[in-house]
């Protein structure tokens, strides 16, 4: 069942619409992507799931029922424009914000320890914000994101101002977090993250949803009829009927070539084929990236827009 | 600062007046030397910190050069020919004399000189003529209200007391209010905002900020003024602890005062008497005007008018905040918020030289102006149904205003690096939702 679902949201602004008829689904105990360009309105939306505005028209939906004023403890928000007060102890402050969301102060005091300590954040409980890098702000906010442990999870553009190794630490205890329970709803650019995080995207494109699925489907769905074929050796091989090369590449004894059939065709056929030409050391079908897809749908898009 | 700015009142306030009484105390021995003549061997009491040694007819020029060897401190010259000529007389000395000793010198003459020359009518008993004649007036001030109960007074009373509440409410709304102002931009300008409004509603956040700025203000308020009273007190008990300072303390106390309306007809009967304590008297005025006031309604209109006027201005404050995105950005909004707490405190001003006027009556019912003029009026008197129209209008205005405050703050704290105008200003007036 679903965790979260918008049905039908629309949100117009003053001089443009932000949303319109956009309906999603995020189903419990998965990672959700919310994808598309500078400005087509994934911020709005998260802003209307966390309520901090409201919807023109649409209903929103949380475990089948109604969102409600009171849901907000049950929801954790990292939002893209984020910040802490300068002046304030880190400890204190991550404290302050899962005391908003509803916990005691003594619960919230334990669970910040418990993950100061997870994330070898100990030596900064008595630091003051300002006093800390960028990157160990992000972490710190992180904490006082999921401190309340609530089942929907929000993250806009959770690795922006990460380093690489603080981005994969922060990716593992998001998949950590679906791990126990939660569903996770994030928006980003980073189109690896998704291929390596999500299970379904939406991609929004000019406050409209364009592309809609499980993450796996849709590449598939995308896949161009292309193939990766290594040789061991230098092999030669020629375009013959049926398939044609696109790319060839040889490295460390190896040859790769990049070819596309002219009409899909079983796999057993081409592979048959082209063991003619030497030994065959791997075979996979080239399935496109997320960003890929991501820049074919935006522009194939605009065109039909703009035609 | 909380600590501090006490201790720097305290001391502004009694710095002063151990200057003031230190500046006196090195003691200072004159010489009088006179002319030819006998005529002011008394004239000149000694004082606590000066005393006159009468020489007489001495050798003027001799004395020049030694008197500081003499232990004087100056040498005072009396030509007789002072009765008629206002400037024959001369005050030696190697410094630079005192303003207290020219004084006491002049006045002590002329004083001499007027008896000298009284004498000279030969008038029969004329020490008890002259101590009789002589009067101080103390006008007082009775106000007769409807039901023909008398109530003593003091105008100039009731102008500091409207004064302080005047500006008291100028510096509590304006100072807490641009407080307001800065937590919210600084909300904003770190991002925290957001983070926050995810968990409360913005208008819980808005409303939390100005009430918690308004008890830490008050919190500190209050400290500042017990601390003050405090360091005054002791400050000046233990460096003024002359018994002078005793003496007026135990006059001044309220019970002597008022329970004894006695001084008033004992002048009456011994004019020598209540020439030594006009002070005391009007000591009395003041007290008496001060119990005449209405202390129960300027409390409560106090309170009354700190509360809604602090929330209606902080309100204000919150929504430029919340529309800006530094400080610098808040000058083109700060104006007419400005205006009518300055123009309110210049009607303040004016309401004491002249209570009843139009202009006072209007300032003190318009909302945006009455906490400051209001409270300016009170202490002389305000029909009952003025200050229930100013507080009605007050509280409507103040509801309107969080709400509209509340609408922007709402729209503003989410948006960035637009350059806002009035116009949009109004737009988020009219969002819904």
């Amino acid at each position: 069942m679903a965790l979260i679902e918008a049905v039908e949201v629309t949100k117009q602004f003053a001089n443009h619409l932000a949303l319109d008829r956009v309906s999603i689904s995020v189903p419990g105990q998965s990672i959700f992507g919310l994808l598309g360009p500078n400005g087509a309105g994934k911020t709005t939306l998260i802003r209307i799931i966390n309520q901090i505005t409201g919807p023109d028209s649409g209903s929103l939906f949380l475990n089948g029922q109604r969102l409600k004023p009171s849901d907000v403890t049950q929801i954790g928000y990292l939002p893209e424009e984020r910040g802490l007060y300068k002046k304030m102890k880190v400890g204190e402050q991550v404290v302050y914000f899962a005391r908003l969301k509803g916990l005691s102060s003594a619960e919230a005091g334990r669970r910040a320890k418990n993950w100061f300590g997870r994330l070898e954040m100990d030596s900064w409980w008595d630091k003051k914000v300002e006093e800390l890098s960028k990157g160990m702000q992000q972490k710190a906010q992180f904490v006082s994101t999921v401190l309340h442990e609530p089942k929907l999870l929000i993250f806009d553009e959770p690795f922006s101002g990460f380093d690489p190794v603080n981005a994969g630490i922060i990716k593992n205890e998001i998949l950590h977090l679906r791990e126990r329970g939660a569903t996770v709803l994030f928006s980003t650019h980073n189109m690896s993250s998704v291929e390596e995080l999500c299970d379904d995207i939406t991609l929004i494109h000019k406050a409209r949803v364009i592309l809609q699925g499980r993450v796996d489907e849709i590449r598939s769905k995308w896949a161009a009829n292309e193939y990766v074929f290594t040789y061991r050796g230098d092999v030669t091989i020629t375009g013959e009927a049926g398939y044609r090369v696109l790319d060839r590449t040889r490295e460390n004894g190896k040859t790769v070539f990049r070819i596309e059939t002219r009409t899909p065709v079983s796999e057993n056929m081409l592979v048959s084929e082209l063991l003619k030409m030497g030994d065959i050391l791997s075979f996979n079908p080239a399935l496109p990236s997320m960003n890929d897809i991501f820049i074919k749908v935006v522009q194939s898009r605009n065109e039909t827009v703009e035609a | 600062m909380t600590i501090l700015a006490p201790l720097l009142m305290g001391a502004l306030i009694v710095v002063p007046t151990i200057l003031m009484s230190t500046e006196g105390q090195e003691f200072k021995k004159i010489a009088v030397v006179e002319d030819g003549s006998d005529l002011f061997r008394n004239a000149i009491p000694s004082t606590d910190d000066m005393e006159f040694t009468y020489l007489g007819n001495v050798d003027i020029d001799d004395l020049k050069n030694n008197f500081s060897e003499a232990g004087y401190y100056g040498i005072l010259y009396i030509s007789p020919l002072v009765i008629n000529v206002p400037n024959a007389v001369q005050l030696i000395s190697r410094k630079q004399p005192p303003l207290t000793l020219v004084s006491h010198i002049s006045n002590s003459l002329e004083k001499e000189i007027e008896k000298q020359k009284l004498l000279t009518y030969s008038i029969e008993n004329l020490d008890e003529i002259l101590k009789s004649v002589r009067t101080k007036v103390i006008l007082q001030t009775i106000r007769i209200d409807d039901t023909g109960e008398v109530k003593q007074t003091s105008t100039g009373v009731a102008m500091v007391m409207a004064y302080i509440g005047g500006f008291l409410m100028y510096m509590l709304v304006f100072i807490f209010g641009s407080q307001v102002m800065r937590g919210v931009i600084e909300e904003k300008t770190s991002r925290v905002v957001e983070v926050l409004v995810s968990s409360v509603k913005p208008v819980e956040l808005m409303m939390g900020k100005i009430i918690g700025i308004a008890l830490v203000g008050l919190t500190q308020f209050l400290i500042w003024i017990v601390l003050t009273i405090g360091v005054v007190t002791v400050l000046s008990q233990t460096l003024l602890n002359d018994g002078k300072a005793k003496e007026m303390a135990e006059l001044a106390t309220p019970q002597n005062i008022i329970s004894s309306d006695v001084p008033v007809q004992a002048a009456m009967a011994q004019p020598a008497a209540a020439q030594q304590a006009p002070n005391l008297k009007e000591l009395i005025e003041v007290l008496k005007t001060l119990r005449n006031q209405n202390w129960g309604i300027i409390l409560f209109s106090f309170i009354f008018y700190f509360l809604t006027g602090y929330l209606l201005y902080a309100s204000v404050f919150a929504a430029i905040g919340s529309a800006v995105d530094n400080e610098t950005e808040t000058q083109q909004f700060m104006l007419p918020v400005t205006i009518p707490i300055i123009l309110a405190l210049m009607v303040a001003m004016g309401t004491m030289q002249n209570p009843e006027s139009s202009l006072a009556f209007w300032f003190s019912i318009i909302p945006l102006t009455s906490p400051i003029v209001m409270m300016a009026r009170l202490p002389f008197e305000v029909p009952y149904w003025e200050l229930a129209l100013s507080m009605g209008l007050m509280v409507i205005t103040f509801l309107a205003f969080v709400w509209m405050a509340a609408k922007i703050y709402r729209t503003g704290i989410l948006m960035y690096g637009k350059k806002t105008s009035y116009k949009e200003l109004l737009k988020w007036l009219m969002y819904k939702g």
